[in-house]
């Protein structure tokens, strides 16, 4: 603590002109272009109003501000192996989800980040790789999945289980098409409601991990959706023989700092925005289990 | 430290507040409030609280007068020096609109100051209070991510310390280890020493800013056996503690009391009213507002203090994610006296007993803490 003392200047804060930047204060981005997904659903792609593109890792998430409005943690879902805008999918939930993606071409939005930690696909290299995905889940993984499509040879058979509510809310349709038929992933989609023209599947998605065809003992697992789904996901793969630390979750929980400071997304010992979101299960089994922790 | 050490009369506590005054410091130390113990900016001796004690309790806190005219001669004030330097409000930026255009002020120079300016001199302050200072430093100046408002005011802060000689009924440093005597962390330490010589206090000098200040005050060398004295009083105070907290093991204690029917206990009589988070001096859990203007050309975002008693506290799409109260009580006990050590390496509790006085349902840390340690665990209740 004396190491911030200036001795020589009694009261004089001389010590802060070298503290890093505030990590609070938001850079300036324009939306260059809002994409309608699904009924309820929007990706939103960002330039830098000034400075370079942002660098980034898959699975790191940003503090995306409305101004004047409000600011929340949004995963990335671009492609990190390709410059080009900030890319995040965005689901029409509350306020300030309804101001960015109603926000008009030109507008210019605050971003903060990126932060926390990555999905880290590259430790799937040599094995399977399995992606589980519920609902709006699926934008967060999209950055792996580009990662590891940029770099298919290195891996195993990838399978991609993606489970939502029913065919029209289904992400990124014309990419699942591709990833399966130009970059040898398996893609199982099922919804949880399909009308009479729905000739896919109908169930949970936890259903269609024993038939992924995966190596347990080889796998790498990336698992990204509502709480309960990653729970019953997670004890689907384990059991059938995936360790512990090669099932990852992507956490959720409120954050209105995203760098550790504000307290809100603790969750017993971790901080989810710096010591996550992306979490291996072998920390996560334990705190899960409790209702309410 | 003992040959150092030095003498002040009542004289000198005027010259040494003189001192920081001149250099440019807002002093601000313990004063009598609202019938309360309540830090505020002082100008001298006059303005502190003499001759003023406290008694305290579970959701009990008197003044009362102590029949000598000691001005340090009172337990924990109301707030630790948390609210001089962590204010609950505080300005983060300011943007203004124009057009399409969207530009922030991280310092806008007609922001709202909050509470008087700083540069501060924090007469005064407990070492349970000191130790609460070094657990903020490193949550938030010590890991990845720094509260750049909060290393300014910090910086800048000169800290007097004060031994506690009188401690109160729900006071616990002693078995937290982190009083009643200051063991670092300060700039100058006071004991007030009250025999039948002459009113004065020792001075012990932590830092060379410390001495530097002192140096301009008229002080007398310390005779071995004051030094001696001072030392016996810290010691006796610490035998006069109301509380105690049995931190042996509690770290999983707590972990392992997540399913223990004493939530329910204590969420009974829990209001979740987030005073012990307010006046926790360690407590250090923020949230943000945005104000905009009517026409929405200028808004703003503040830092403010939260508690993770509110239910909002934990809300995500779809509800918050600890409804109860007593998941709420949960968390915080748990962080406090467990994560806490797994998140900074010490506990997040210093021992200063004001989450016991200003409980309002008198619920109390160290006793729950107690509950939890002999309470049957679901799970192990078979065996």
């Amino acid at each position: 603590m004396t190491s911030l003392i200036d001795n020589q200047h009694p009261g004089r804060t001389g010590a802060i002109d070298d503290l890093p930047a505030d990590p609070m204060v938001p850079r300036p981005y324009r939306i260059s272009r809002t994409r309608q997904d699904t009924r309820d659903t929007f990706t939103l792609e960002l330039e830098p109003v000034d400075g370079p593109l942002l660098r980034y890792r898959a699975g790191q998430f940003t503090m995306l501000d409305a101004f004047g409005v409000g600011e929340v943690p949004i995963s990335i879902s671009g492609d990190p192996t390709r410059p080009g805008p900030l890319e995040h999918t965005i689901r029409d939930v509350g306020v300030v989800t309804h101001a960015l993606i109603t926000a008009p071409t030109g507008a210019v939005l605050g971003v903060r980040g990126p932060f926390g930690t990555s999905w880290d696909v590259t430790a799937g290299e040599g094995k399977d790789v399995v992606f589980v995905a519920g609902g709006i889940g699926l934008a967060p993984l999209r950055p792996a999945l580009m990662e590891l499509i940029a770099r298919r040879d290195r891996y195993n058979r990838v399978v991609l289980l993606y489970g939502a509510r029913t065919p029209e809310d289904i992400l990124f349709g014309d990419e699942l098409r591709s990833w399966a038929k130009d970059h040898g992933v398996v893609v199982e989609v099922t919804v949880d409601n399909g009308q009479h023209a729905w000739r896919g599947r109908v169930g949970l998605v936890t259903q269609l991990v024993p038939r992924a065809g995966f190596d347990p003992r080889n796998t790498l697992a990336l698992v990204c959706g509502p709480e309960t789904m990653m729970r019953y996901v997670a004890a689907a793969l384990t059991d059938r023989g995936v360790p512990e630390h090669r099932v990852r979750l992507s956490m959720e929980r409120n954050m209105k700092c995203g760098v550790g400071l504000c307290g809100h997304c603790q969750l017993r010992e971790l901080f989810v925005c710096v010591d996550g979101p992306v979490l291996p299960y072998s920390r996560l089994a334990p705190l899960l289990s409790t209702r309410e922790l | 430290m003992a040959d150092e050490a030095r003498l002040i009369d009542l004289d000198g506590l005027q010259g040494l507040i003189d001192a920081l005054s001149a250099r440019g410091y807002t002093v601000i130390g313990p004063t009598v409030r609202d019938g309360a113990i309540v830090n505020a900016p002082v100008h001298g001796v006059d303005d502190l609280p003499r001759g003023w004690g406290d008694e305290q309790d579970a959701a009990h806190y008197r003044l009362r007068r102590r029949g000598d005219d000691a001005v340090f001669g009172f337990a924990a004030g109301a707030q630790s020096v948390k609210p001089v330097v962590f204010p609950a409000h505080e300005l983060i930026w300011r943007g203004r609109r124009t057009g399409t255009e969207f530009t922030v002020n991280d310092r806008d120079a007609d922001g709202p100051v909050a509470g008087p300016p700083p540069p501060y001199a924090l007469l005064g302050v407990r070492s349970c209070d000191l130790h609460a200072l070094a657990i903020h430093d490193t949550v938030l100046l010590g890991r990845g991510y720094t509260d750049t408002r909060y290393a300014e005011r910090r910086a800048g802060s000169f800290v007097v310390a004060v031994t506690c000689t009188d401690p109160g009924g729900t006071c616990f440093c002693a078995s937290m280890r982190t009083g009643p005597h200051p063991d670092g962390g300060f700039d100058l330490a006071l004991t007030e020493l009250m025999d039948d010589g002459p009113h004065r206090f020792l001075v012990e000098v932590g830092t060379p800013r410390g001495a530097d200040v002192l140096a301009d005050v008229a002080t007398a060398p310390a005779p071995e056996s004051d030094v001696v004295e001072a030392e016996a009083i810290a010691v006796e105070a610490a035998s006069r503690m109301g509380r105690t907290l049995d931190t042996d093991g509690l770290k999983d204690v707590l972990y392992a009391s997540a399913d223990s029917p004493r939530w329910d206990d204590v969420a009974s009589r829990c209001l979740a009213c987030t005073n012990c988070t307010l006046v926790c001096p360690t407590c250090f859990c923020t949230s943000v507002e945005d104000v905009a203007d009517l026409t929405g050309d200028v808004a703003e975002r503040r830092r403010v203090w939260d508690s993770c008693f509110n239910e909002d506290f934990s809300y995500i799409h779809g509800g918050s994610i600890r409804t109860e109260t007593r998941s709420r009580y949960r968390q915080w006990i748990t962080h406090k006296l467990a994560a806490w050590v797994d998140q900074f390496g010490t506990s997040g509790c210093v021992g200063c007993g004001r989450c016991i006085t200003w409980c309002p349902a008198a619920i109390d840390i160290t006793a729950e803490a107690a509950a939890l340690r002999w309470t049957p665990q679901p799970a192990a209740a078979g065996s």
